[in-house]
């Protein structure tokens, strides 16, 4: 199985959970240009992420090419419980798309 | 009259190699005991930790960065290269038997043979042309995740650089010394200009970290470059900064200023990987 392009790490503390996501991805904004060839680097960006929980959206996040590379995203919800898993999933502009499942602590 | 003087002054510039040349070991005090009188409520050891351990609101959102870092995709990414075979069967395990014990606080040595200083970038280029693989590149990518993942199994060693008794390893030290001391760039700074005696002023709006203990947690997932970096990448960096062109990386000037920078961070705790802005 290929390694996961997401790392996730979610503690709950008093109903309330904070989930910290590190994902690889290239992030390229399409206006870059090559160097060497002088041609474009095709853009290559993620456009949405989804945290489910217990069959719930509790976040949904629109993105474009402006997010850095490997991208950073921290972000909390209520509502939770230690030992519940979460569902992290990107899904990028050439169609591609990753998910990972957690457990939170 | 004036023919005395210069005479003088000829006699002092011949002179002053011998009288001047401390030890290692006295350069060593000195520049330790000159960061602890300026940073008096800082533990040594702390000094690992760069500008964050000298100003606290920095430190609190790298301790956040710390929390889940970004070079952890790099220890992992370099753990699966490490352990990946040659084609010739071989692998990094065979040029580095106590990896897992931590090998990265004896980098750079001096090794007596070649007549060289032999950082960790080198000797992992040597591992792979030895056996016949390409070199990596020196100053980004594969070479620094392979780094990051030997950094991160030699954590909590201290750092262990030895100047051997040897005019070629004196050489070299006392290279990097210049280096170190030097006024280089349009800018005419040094190296020390800014991480010695303003260690701990603002740069702008940044603060400078003090010298002591920089090269313990290289390479660095550096903010601003958004990946890895190795210590001479950082070093070609702060030349351009000062507008000196910087000497290419692995250079002998590099590999000697690396030489003398680490031995000053003796007695500390090797902290590499680390986060940097």
């Amino acid at each position: 199985m290929a390694k996961s392009s997401i790392k996730v790490r979610a503690k709950v503390k008093s109903g309330e959970a904070k989930v910290k996501c590190l994902i690889s991805h290239p992030m390229e904004t399409g206006l870059r240009k090559d160097k060497k060839t002088g041609k474009f680097i095709p853009a290559h960006f993620i456009q949405e992420v989804v945290c489910e929980h217990g069959g719930k959206t509790v976040m949904n996040a629109q993105w474009g090419g402006t997010i850095s590379k490997n991208p950073f995203l921290s972000f909390a919800f209520t509502d939770a419980k230690a030992g519940d898993t979460i569902k992290v999933s990107w899904v990028d502009n050439t169609g591609k798309s990753d998910s990972t499942e957690a457990k939170m602590k | 009259m004036k023919k005395i003087a210069t005479a003088l002054s000829v006699m002092l510039i011949a002179a002053t190699p011998f009288a001047a040349q401390a030890t290692p070991d006295d350069d060593l005090k000195a520049f330790r005991s000159y960061y602890t009188n300026k940073f008096p409520d800082v533990p040594v050891n702390d000094f690992v930790n760069g500008v964050y351990s000298i100003d606290a609101a920095s430190r609190e959102q790298w301790e956040a960065f710390e929390e889940f870092p970004s070079y952890e995709i790099a220890i992992e990414n370099g753990e699966e290269k490490f352990n990946k075979k040659f084609a010739n069967g071989k692998g990094y395990a065979d040029c580095f038997p106590n990896y897992k014990k931590g090998i990265k606080q004896n980098y750079p040595y001096f090794d007596t043979d070649s007549g060289q200083v032999v950082t960790m970038e080198s000797a992992i280029n040597k591992c792979r042309t030895d056996n016949g693989e390409k070199a990596l590149g020196w100053k980004k990518g594969e070479i620094t995740e392979i780094g990051a993942y030997l950094a991160s199994l030699s954590r909590g060693q201290t750092i262990n650089v030895k100047v051997p008794n040897d005019a070629k390893a004196m050489a070299a030290y006392n290279r990097g010394k210049k280096h170190f001391y030097a006024k280089r760039g349009q800018l005419n700074m040094s190296c020390a200009d800014c991480h010695y005696y303003y260690s701990g002023s603002k740069i702008r709006a940044d603060i400078l970290s003090p010298a002591l203990g920089h090269p313990s947690g290289f390479p660095v997932y550096r903010n601003k470059w958004a990946g890895m970096g190795t210590l001479h990448r950082r070093y070609g960096g702060c030349n351009k900064q000062v507008r000196a062109k910087p000497f290419k990386a692995q250079s002998d000037e590099y590999k000697a200023l690396e030489y003398f920078h680490t031995y000053m961070s003796n007695g500390l705790e090797v902290n590499g990987p680390s986060q940097r802005k």
